[in-house]
């Protein structure tokens, strides 16, 4: 019987908004642009900063184990918005992502190029974004994306539905018990109400082992080995295939250098690929290696998030409904401009991470969301979009749209 | 004379009252020894400036408000920050080592607010001659119309019993007083706080508030309050009425320049009533984008809790916006033309302020008429009712050495 990991690491930084006053607005029409040294909305530090922590030191493993074991595959997904920042800032890094495409053995997953909710607010918009992303795929690693995954693995039955209809061959969510019920993750299985695609859904429990709990002195399985975590997965019979699906700056960002992340990045394919029959496949070979174990009914929207699993990390306060909002009101007076510095911009604001900074959930979760927001509290992330958003609102105003 | 503040490293308005009382009673030939709890530069002649310690005023402000509890580091085993009333210790012995140095000097002690109580009637022991206190609030305003911090009432109550004479900004203050510390009416005089009609820096043409200002170019106008964002002030209701505003008025919006407690709870509340596109935040502000934020309003609102003055709302007169405030706020008993209403009111306050959104003859006629009252404030007034009870309480019968 053969088992097969199923690696996907997921790759984003958005485009934060600077310290942007009520004095800026119709002033200074630049949000992104923090040139603070050190600042944490200071987009070019940040991405040379993960860059020499995670992205580089991971791509160069990543590349050596590609070379060393031909039976080792992956896939990446990476957003529009970070691929945009490595062309300015890192082009090294970009170049290291391509040489491990060119391997033949990487597998780039679609998704929207603004790692945006679009889905949930505008359907034409979200389409937009993921034509934009499989066009800027097409041009950098000269491949198309054949699954989706869609901003925070939000899933419900009506994406299921939208990306059965546009034809791709699987899309990801997350292995949530309410969703899967006795099922188990380990298998392929069918979204309700379609006709072609496959589900992929991330074992939470193994990727959060590697994502959140592999550098916790005060968990019981540390210290996690590679040795340890292959013996797991041997022992687990009932099981096709075990997707491992965490965000790519778990490497050397998440979990640091020193907490011995890399090393177990390392071995895992080594000694993964030392029992009979244990196989690397990229979600589409998984998707095609298996056929169905059963249909999947998501009526709600699941995400990969905190112990809800569902938007209200992104739209739980009053805050991030009211300003994600406001953004999508703009939509077509926005469009309608054909101002392309203005839309991108408008684009740019729809980065999911902004409404992110925005939770006021503080405990447990919270400890989480302040590691990753760089505004002391949600309410200055909140005043920074908002008056990014009046901004725009002013630049339609001078093109003639009635406030 | 004994303050916690001075303009420019005042918090709010009692640094500016102080500062401006003082100038007046200088012309009027008081001779003045300013105690503050810190040393800075303050580029004032019409008296004499001494620092009670020898500290900063981040020191003096690190040490928070009576509503903080304190914070202790402890990086080498004997460091502690100090909190309020340990400022205010240090401030009593600096006040009472000074008045130790020049025993004959002074006719009269003069103290504004509880913090500088305990060293007023230090000072007072020392130097034999008489305290008089002045009250720009009390603990009940600042704590929203509760009782507030115990230990802070017990420092107002005794000085209030124990003074020669109480001066208060306002019969809204003078009554307050008399209520909550059983203090009989005539022993409280009121001064009210005034203006110089002369004294605001002048506008420059643009404003700093562009935005806001093209907004209006399309239809839109605009609610202003300048203050800390804390319970006295009484925000919430303003939020409250805004709701009804903008849902009569749609191109009405609401600039809030301040910081304070409650900052987190009015984004969270303008988020909660949909009001997130109409409601502008800036923090505290200083300089010209303090004077503009007055000047870019069409209605200044100040819907105060309990305000034993609101100098804020002189100030948006003298730039341009008529006010409507709370008949809870000393400044109520000054202007004639202003809108008024009780702070809890938040239909009436709607209401009048959809009023003023929807009617520039209403807004324009409001303004003339509270500009004129406002040209006639002056600060030489309150002055002499003070030099008057200086005199009256004075060691020797001529005294005014404060």
């Amino acid at each position: 019987m053969s088992k097969a990991i199923v690696l996907y690491l997921h790759v984003h930084q958005p485009f934060r908004v600077r310290h942007y006053t009520i004095f800026d607005v119709g002033v200074d029409h630049q949000y992104f642009n923090d040139d603070t040294p050190d600042a944490l909305t200071n987009n070019q530090f940040i991405i040379q900063k993960v860059a020499r922590k995670s992205y580089l030191p991971t791509n160069q493993r990543l590349l050596q184990l590609l070379q060393r074991h031909p039976e080792f595959h992956l896939s990446l997904s990476i957003t529009g918005t970070v691929l945009e920042q490595l062309e300015l800032w890192a082009p090294d890094v970009l170049e290291s992502f391509q040489a491990l495409t060119r391997t033949g053995r990487v597998e780039i997953v679609g998704e929207t190029y603004h790692h945006s909710l679009a889905f949930f607010y505008s359907r034409k918009e979200f389409e937009a974004q993921v034509d934009m992303h499989r066009r800027k795929v097409r041009q950098l690693f000269d491949q198309t994306p054949r699954v989706f995954r869609n901003t925070e693995l939000a899933y419900n039955n009506d994406l299921a539905y939208w990306a059965d209809k546009a034809g791709y061959k699987a899309v990801l969510a997350e292995g949530w018990d309410k969703m899967l019920g006795w099922r188990s993750p380990n298998f392929v299985y069918q979204p309700t109400y379609t006709d072609n695609i496959r589900l992929l859904l991330k074992n939470y429990k193994l990727s959060d082992d590697i994502a959140f709990r592999f550098g916790d002195k005060a968990w019981s399985e540390w210290p996690l080995t590679a040795d340890k975590f292959a013996h797991w997965l041997n022992d687990t019979h009932d099981a096709d295939i075990f997707n491992l699906f965490m965000d790519y700056e778990t490497f050397g960002e998440h979990q640091w250098d020193h907490t011995g992340i890399f090393e177990f990045l390392e071995h895992l394919p080594e000694r993964w690929l030392a029992g009979t029959g244990n196989r690397f496949l990229t979600v589409s070979q998984a998707a095609d290696a298996h056929p169905p174990a059963d249909r999947v009914d998501a009526p709600h929207t699941v995400t990969w998030a905190d112990t809800e699993r569902d938007l209200s990390a992104w739209l739980g306060n009053s805050m991030q409904t009211s300003a994600i909002q406001a953004l999508y009101d703009m939509e077509r007076d926005v469009l309608g401009t054909g101002d392309l510095a203005l839309i991108e911009d408008w684009r740019r604001l729809q980065t999911s991470d902004h409404f992110y900074y925005m939770c006021t959930k503080w405990f447990n979760d919270g400890d989480i969301h302040a590691y990753f927001s760089p505004y002391q509290n949600p309410y200055d992330a909140f005043i920074a979009f908002m008056n990014a958003w009046h901004d725009v609102r002013f630049r339609l105003m001078q093109k003639g749209v009635q406030a | 004379m004994l303050g916690w503040e001075l303009p420019p490293h005042n918090s709010g308005g009692l640094g500016v009252a102080c500062y401006q009382l003082c100038k007046a009673l200088a012309k009027k030939g008081a001779d003045i020894d300013f105690v503050l709890p810190y040393r800075a530069d303050h580029g004032i002649s019409f008296m004499r400036i001494t620092a009670a310690h020898p500290q900063s005023v981040a020191d003096v402000q690190r040490a928070g408000i009576a509503y903080d509890s304190a914070r202790y580091t402890f990086t080498d085993g004997s460091a502690k920050n100090l909190d309020i009333f340990d400022q205010q210790a240090l401030y009593e012995q600096g006040v009472a080592d000074i008045a130790r140095t020049r025993p004959q000097a002074y006719d009269v002690v003069h103290a504004h607010d509880w913090l500088t109580f305990r060293a007023g009637l230090r000072a007072r022991e020392v130097l034999g001659c008489p305290l008089v206190v002045h009250v720009h609030s009390i603990e009940r305003d600042r704590a929203g119309g509760n009782s507030g911090n115990p230990m802070v009432r017990e420092i107002e109550g005794l000085t209030f019993l124990l003074a020669d004479r109480i001066v208060a900004v306002s019969e809204h203050t003078k009554q307050l007083i008399a209520q909550d510390y059983d203090i009989p009416l005539n022993k409280i005089s009121v001064v009210h706080n005034s203006i110089e009609p002369n004294g605001l820096d002048p506008l420059d043409p643009d404003n700093a508030y562009r935005y806001l200002a093209a907004l209006k170019a399309q239809g839109y106008r605009v609610v202003v309050n300048v203050g800390r964002l804390t319970i006295q002030k009484g925000l919430p209701n303003l939020l409250h009425a805004a709701r009804d505003v903008v849902a009569r008025a749609p191109k009405t919006m609401f600039l809030l320049v301040g910081s304070g407690e409650q900052y987190f709870e009015l984004i969270q509340l303008a988020a909660d009533l949909g009001l997130s596109r109409n409601v502008i935040f800036t923090s505290f502000q200083r300089g010209k984008r303090w004077r503009d934020a007055y000047a870019i309003g069409d209605l200044f609102v100040m819907p105060s809790i309990s305000e034993p003055f609101g100098l804020t709302a002189l100030e948006a007169v003298g730039y341009g916006t008529p006010v409507l405030v709370s008949k809870q706020s000393g400044v109520a008993e000054v202007l004639r033309n202003a809108l008024t209403v009780n702070f809890w009111d938040t239909r009436e306050l709607a209401n009048k302020i959809t009023a003023v959104m929807q009617n520039d003859a209403l807004r324009n006629e409001l303004h003339a008429g509270v500009y004129q009252e406002f040209q006639k404030l002056t600060w030489d007034d309150s002055a002499d009712k003070l030099m008057a009870t200086f005199r009256r309480h004075a060691c020797a019968a001529s005294g005014a050495a404060v």
